[in-house]
């Protein structure tokens, strides 16, 4: 099977074979890592620009780390100290990084449909790597590979989704690679952050926190943030805490092989007790390794797979 | 002398209960005689055997940008993309730079209009001085220089006080206050109407109930302390059931529709991956709400279609969706849209869709408009109701390409427009000054 696509916008755009084919070769490429040298000849030539309009250290050096262990050039466009400062457009930024040389652009930006814009002017393959609530795909197959590498496979497994979902790229991404693989997702958190609409996607929402997570075998977590409560989305961080917080208790109601997730970084005290998150059922940090591996394979099948 | 016989046509003419195979004759400026087989001479005779003729069609939305922003349109360029699209007369916002709030600028747009235009503008002063929504303007001043109507378009009077005190005050003038519905508290942040598409695609949402809660509000401001209120571009279901029944109680309130509201739904900014050109307020709806809006067209509770054309430039709209203005043209593609997914399709007739254009405009801003009657101004629009063509914004009139109904294959188009007794415009072209 040959990877069709030109750039990695969504996953609600990719088929289960495609997404099945990604993590296939994340695989192998996680097998690279075991090595005394971690690096691959098969971008070697190429060039991946990082362009993050948001700070996010830990997926910037993720597709660094993946770009250099196939021998890419990365370039890390930092927006703060450029001509954006200036008042530059967009458009007008991204031609210019591409008259340079790009043959990747690997996109943060806080605006839904930012990197649909890039694609559709642009010749370098746009990777998404967040924009704004809608998707962030990479991570939605690092978590997606990451359960299949704990539990095997997807069918019939019960994922939770909990924390504030309207806003949250993480979960828009999970909820499409997840339910293509055939888990069973169930979005949870308080009544002011769940997309009711999400029903039509076949997708159970639940507010109380018991009832969510009975028969989980995946809990991914979601970073709660303190602005939306400036919004009055809810009352308090700490009533949050309250409804919602994950603790060991409370991971009791849930399968004893329970998975753990986070996308990070984590609010230790706030969405997941330092126990649980420490503890035996977190995944936590292999997720952080795998993304590695996603984001390797990614590239490589944009490359159009070649030379592998 | 200058007179203009046209010869069997379809005189469609609401305000006179007219629908008939008839000609037309104009002289000078006015209408003066509609018969059959009319047999005088005349400078220029048009064979309107498969045309419509009816009134001149009134825009009572538009966005002008002049003064201001002279870049995305101005009086030259919006009244000739006005003919291009049927509209004899025009109604602008006062939302240029400086905001249309003083008899200074009613008379700025009146001179430049007389200077460089080819179609009657009458200007809608703002409500409130400089449209912050504080201090209201001088009225009394502002219908003496020629505002036809007020309105604080696109940044609405969030204050019941103030809103009561303008329908109060402007009772003593009989001239309409036309409120933009949209709770600026609930729209917020929003880019987009609040649903299933705008939570698959993560932009910030502006539930329905921003409009409707506002005209719920409206409608019990009209009803308590009198007044005249047409609400502009109503987009969602609720708020068509809420003008339905205070209609039905008497209350004193019109509404006006928009062509891409009634056509185009919320799914489009998914399909077009996220096309700024998508991007308007109020924002396109779900398609449970555009039913309800062709049932209010239907059956009479939306009195008015009305362009509410916003041009933009391609600089200013080639942006992240967010950071994109809001606002579509539509002056130059109203009547084809309306023939052919409104019309042609049966859910109106276009003797309806004349009367929303034409005489129902007329009507709420108390114009001697949107009629043929003998004796009245002739200002006409013929229609080709089966012309196929293919809508391309290359060719428009106006300065701005923001149409989201580039490419549209349509059935129906403007055929020629008469300005008080001038063809301005017609077969594709506006007639020029030496021509005329």
């Amino acid at each position: 099977m040959i990877f069709q696509h030109k750039h990695l916008l969504t996953l609600e755009e990719l088929s289960r074979e495609e997404i099945e084919l990604i993590l296939e070769n994340a695989k192998g490429f996680k097998e690279i890592f075991t090595r005394s040298i971690k690096k691959v000849p098969t971008l070697r030539g190429k060039t991946v620009v990082n362009l993050f309009y948001e700070n996010s250290t830990r997926t910037r050096t993720s597709f660094e780390i993946a770009a250099k262990r196939l021998s890419a050039d990365v370039i890390n466009f930092s927006v703060s100290t450029s001509s954006v400062q200036k008042g530059e457009s967009l458009l007008d930024t991204v031609h210019t990084i591409e008259a340079l040389g790009s043959d990747f652009i690997v996109m943060r930006h806080s605006c839904p449909g930012a990197p649909q814009l890039l694609a559709r002017r642009i010749k370098s393959a746009v990777i998404n790597a967040g924009d704004g609530p809608h998707e962030h795909p990479t991570q939605g197959l690092l978590d997606a590979f990451t359960i299949k590498e704990m539990k095997g496979g997807f069918e019939g497994l019960n994922v939770v989704i909990l924390g504030d979902i309207t806003h949250s790229r993480v979960a828009r991404s999970n909820i499409w690679a997840l339910t293509k693989l055939g888990a069973k997702i169930t979005i949870a958190g308080p009544s002011t952050l769940l997309p009711k609409s999400f029903a039509r996607l076949g997708v159970r929402i639940c507010t109380d926190l018991r009832e969510a997570i009975r028969d989980a075998d995946v809990i991914n977590l979601l970073r709660i943030q303190l602005e939306r409560q400036r919004k009055n989305l809810f009352p308090s961080i700490r009533e949050y805490t309250l409804l919602y917080g994950l603790t060991e208790e409370r991971l009791k109601w849930a399968k004893k092989d329970v998975l753990i997730m986070h996308p990070g970084p984590i609010n230790r005290g706030v969405e997941i007790s330092p126990e649980v998150a420490d503890g035996k059922h977190s995944v936590i940090l292999r997720q952080v390794t795998n993304g590695v591996a996603v984001r390797m394979a990614v590239l490589y099948l944009l490359s159009g797979g070649e030379e592998a | 002398m200058n007179s203009i016989l046209i010869k069997k046509g379809r005189v469609i003419d609401p305000s006179q209960g007219l629908d008939d195979i008839l000609d037309v004759y104009i002289s000078n400026d006015i209408i003066k005689q509609i018969a059959q087989n009319i047999n005088r001479k005349a400078s220029l005779i048009i064979e309107a055997d498969h045309l419509i003729v009816a009134p001149g069609l009134i825009d009572m939305h538009t966005h002008l940008r002049e003064p201001g922003r002279e870049d995305e349109e101005t009086i030259y360029s919006g009244t000739r993309a006005a003919a291009a699209g049927g509209f004899t007369s025009i109604c602008c916002m006062p939302n240029t730079r400086p905001i249309c709030d003083s008899r200074t600028n009613i008379k700025y747009i009146h001179s430049r209009n007389l200077e460089l235009g080819v179609v009657n503008i009458y200007p809608i002063a703002s409500i409130t001085v400089g449209q912050v929504g504080e201090e209201i303007v001088e009225f009394g001043d502002l219908v003496d220089a020629g505002a036809i109507a007020f309105s604080d378009d696109g940044l609405p009077v969030m204050n019941a006080e103030i809103m009561r005190r303008a329908l109060e005050y402007t009772s003593m003038f009989d001239v309409p206050i036309l409120d933009h519905c949209e709770d600026r508290n609930l729209a917020s942040e929003g880019v987009m109407h609040s649903g299933y598409i705008q939570s698959l695609l993560g932009l910030p949402g502006i539930p329905g109930a921003a409009e409707s809660t506002q005209v719920a509000r409206d409608v019990e401001l009209v009803e308590f302390f009198g007044g005249r209120l047409h609400i502009c571009h109503i987009s969602i279901g609720a708020s068509v059931h809420l003008i339905r029944r205070a209609k039905k109680r008497g209350v004193n309130i019109t509404c006006e529709v928009t062509p891409h509201h009634l056509t185009l739904i919320d799914a489009l900014v998914k399909e077009t991956n996220f096309d700024t050109n998508t991007k308007v307020k109020p924002p396109l709806v779900s398609e449970e709400n555009r039913q309800e809006l062709l049932r209010g067209l239907q059956d009479g509770t939306i009195d008015v279609i009305a362009t509410d054309h916003a041009p933009h430039t391609a600089k200013d709209k080639d942006k992240e969706y967010v950071d994109a203005p809001f606002g579509l043209i539509g002056m130059e593609t109203a009547v084809p849209v309306i023939l052919t997914d409104i019309v042609h399709t049966g859910v109106i007739s276009v003797n309806q869709m004349i009367e929303k254009m034409a005489t129902n405009p007329a009507r709420i801003l108390r114009l001697d408009k949107g009629t043929l009657k003998i004796g009245t101004t002739a200002d006409v629009t013929l229609l080709d109701p089966d012309k196929r063509h293919t809508i391309k914004s290359t060719a428009f009139y106006s300065l701005s390409r923001n149409t989201p109904f580039e490419g549209k294959k349509c059935k129906g188009a403007v055929d020629t427009t008469i300005v008080g007794g001038n063809v301005i415009y017609s077969k594709g072209k506006i007639v020029s000054d030496e021509e005329r």
